[in-house]
């Protein structure tokens, strides 16, 4: 028999960085796959110092929240295995798993030494042997590091658990509002507010280095544009004219934001530059031409529009020219944003009062609707294009959730108090 | 088959224990992968040191308080300083033409007296899309204000979209409320 394995050693370094959990928040699965693959994340033995995180639950959040997998719940386990040569796969085909992943963490004061094992519970053919070591402030970054290995090596996409996001939450505070920009963990753990004011925050944009983003602010009463880079909290105003400073979307080189000003009249693309900060203009219309975002290759934006009546979505060369429409279906198709590889386009469509998120396939334009909200906005695809985050409103309060792009399984991510609304997933 | 399993542990072990000490190449490949988790951390160590800022609030002008006894008379068309508006338009309905034209008319006697024209719309629909929306509405009322002698330095406007709702939660009742145009004396 040849056994094909890999024991990596992955250092992750200890960092300072001191983990906020996540108050209040839940993560609920609201529709699940039925095709999902079943695997079992057996409880990771624990010796030595725990830790505040259990690296085997964030693994099975991950990958049951993917939508690709189905986690076995740990009570209907018949045996906990840590260790390869304890594994009796007949236990684990019976309970009708596929695969199953093992593992051991070894606390050693500040430092964690992690080792998990994948196998395919038909053939107990071992498909993965990793270890790694994290910082007691690293956990969840090691859990959601091996969380991508295990996706990777399943499915042949890369993983997008160890990602960001970013989104704006509002909250009364003894009657007056207050506004929060934040970033999380793609999971929502960790929070941090990047900013804060008592008038609106609006439509975050990553940079595509994720070391920036972009967003609207109206903390002077009017609407402006800031780019703030993350690691210094150091934020720069670039576009603060009359009306309309609204919808700032990066270019995928970075140098140039794409935004809607209505200082010509009524709002209209504009190309920013963010070196000398000279403006082109891309459309020139009568109507409401809004919404930018650009395609991956950099060589058009799609926007909305209500030339034709009722907003749809229309494609124009950066260089200028005619704009094509894009949507057909429904009285209502906007806030384009494609996916990293450019082959799918995500939108808010709306039909008879009601707003759903779907994607349309470049390819042959077909769009196909993922959810069954009412009021569903914002979305953002995650960087492998496996899920679309959006807000959704639950009972009168604005949530994230996310759904598998083939619209099979359904999350929803929501927190204490306040409404959430506005994500976008980092790059 | 229980063979084959000890057989499978057995060969775990071996190759467990020699990757584990000798295998450069392995290694190798362990470390590129490590400092793939390296930048991980190092964004995070970013992260950790990202400093949020606190916008201080506007310029937090009261609006309203030196107006005349006429503006809180219920029976005086100054009383009434939010417009609404039918969904997905911008159109001053004809109940609020009165309404509009009596601000316009105390502007116009009083060029120095200045308004904001706040733009608002209900939550349905994506939120950029709304502060377009929004402007339409304040632009709506800023051109029949102006048709009417208020000279363009009395009158700003701002859209908020759906961000700033009059009534919170869902349903007709509160989208018809939300659905407005405030006039906000300076």
């Amino acid at each position: 028999m040849i056994l094909v394995t890999r024991i990596l050693l992955a250092g992750l370094l200890a960092s300072l960085l001191s983990v906020a959990q996540a108050a209040g928040l839940t993560i609920e699965i609201t529709k699940g796959s039925q095709t999902a693959v079943p695997i079992a994340i057996v409880p990771f033995a624990q010796q030595g110092t725990v830790g505040n995180v259990k690296i085997s639950d964030v693994v099975s959040s991950d990958l049951g929240g993917s939508g690709f997998f189905k986690t076995l719940a740990e009570e209907d386990m018949l045996t906990k295995p840590s260790e390869p040569e304890r594994v009796n796969f007949k236990d684990w085909q019976v309970l009708g798993q596929d695969y199953m992943v093992i593992g051991q963490v070894v606390g050693n004061g500040g430092s964690f030494n992690i080792q998990f094992h994948l196998f395919n519970v038909h053939n107990g053919q071992l498909l993965m042997g990793y270890r790694l070591t994290a910082g007691a402030n690293e956990l969840r970054r090691a859990a959601h590091h091996i969380s991508d290995l295990i996706y990777e090596k399943l499915t042949g996409r890369k993983g997008a658990f160890n990602t960001r996001i970013a989104y704006v939450t509002s909250s009364s505070r003894g009657g007056a509002k207050q506004y929060m920009l934040q970033v999380a963990d793609a999971d929502g753990f960790n929070p941090r507010t990047i900013a804060e004011s008592p008038e609106p925050l609006m439509a975050p944009a990553w940079s595509p280095d994720g070391s920036k983003i972009a967003y609207v602010s109206f903390h002077t009463k009017r609407s402006e544009i800031y780019v703030q880079t993350l690691a210094t909290g150091q934020r720069e105003s670039v576009s603060s004219y009359h009306g309309i400073n609204g919808a700032p979307a990066f270019s995928p080189d970075g140098s140039r934001l794409a935004i809607t000003l209505s200082k010509d009249g009524s709002p209209d693309i504009y190309v920013l530059n963010l070196a000398n900060k000279g403006l082109t203009r891309l459309t020139n219309s009568l109507a409401i031409d809004t919404e930018p975002s650009w395609s991956p290759d950099g060589s058009s934006i799609v926007f909305t529009s209500d030339q034709g009546g009722k907003p749809q979505l229309y494609l124009i060369p950066v260089s200028g020219g005619k704009a094509t429409r894009l949507t057909f279906q429904g009285d209502y198709n906007a806030r384009g944003r494609f996916s990293a590889d450019g082959r799918s386009l995500a939108m808010v469509t709306g039909n008879g009062g009601s707003y759903k998120i779907a994607v349309m396939d470049m390819a042959s334009r077909t769009v196909n609707v993922l959810t069954d909200g009412n009021l569903d906005e914002s979305p953002s695809f995650a960087p492998n294009g496996s899920m679309v985050l959006f807000a959704a409103n639950k009972g009168g309060r604005s949530v994230l959730s996310a759904v598998s792009t083939d619209g099979a399984m359904q999350q929803k991510l929501a927190f204490e108090s306040g409404e959430v609304r506005e994500p976008a997933w980092a790059p | 088959m229980k063979f084959n399993k000890t057989c499978l542990a057995l060969a775990m072990t071996a190759v467990f224990l020699t990757t584990g000490c000798s295998s450069t190449d392995e290694q190798d490949a362990g470390l590129a992968d490590a400092s793939q988790g390296t930048d991980a951390s190092t964004s995070g160590l970013s992260d950790g040191s990202m400093s949020g800022s606190q916008f201080g609030s506007g310029s937090g002008m009261s609006s309203g308080s030196h107006l005349g006894p006429e503006f809180s008379d219920p029976n005086n068309p100054l009383s009434k300083q939010t417009i609404y508006f039918e969904l997905d338009s911008s159109q001053v309905k004809q109940e609020y033409v009165p309404v509009v034209a009596a601000h316009a008319s105390y502007l116009a006697s009083h060029p120095n007296q200045h308004v904001i024209l706040a733009g608002h719309a209900d939550e349905r629909g994506s939120s950029e899309y709304n502060i377009a929306l929004g402007e339409q509405r304040a632009k709506s009322v800023e051109r029949m204000m102006k048709s009417q002698g208020v000279t363009a330095a009395q009158l700003e406007i701002v859209s908020y979209g759906e961000e700033k709702p009059a009534v919170s939660g869902s349903g007709e009742s509160a989208w018809q409320q939300n659905r407005r145009v405030e006039v906000g004396y300076q």
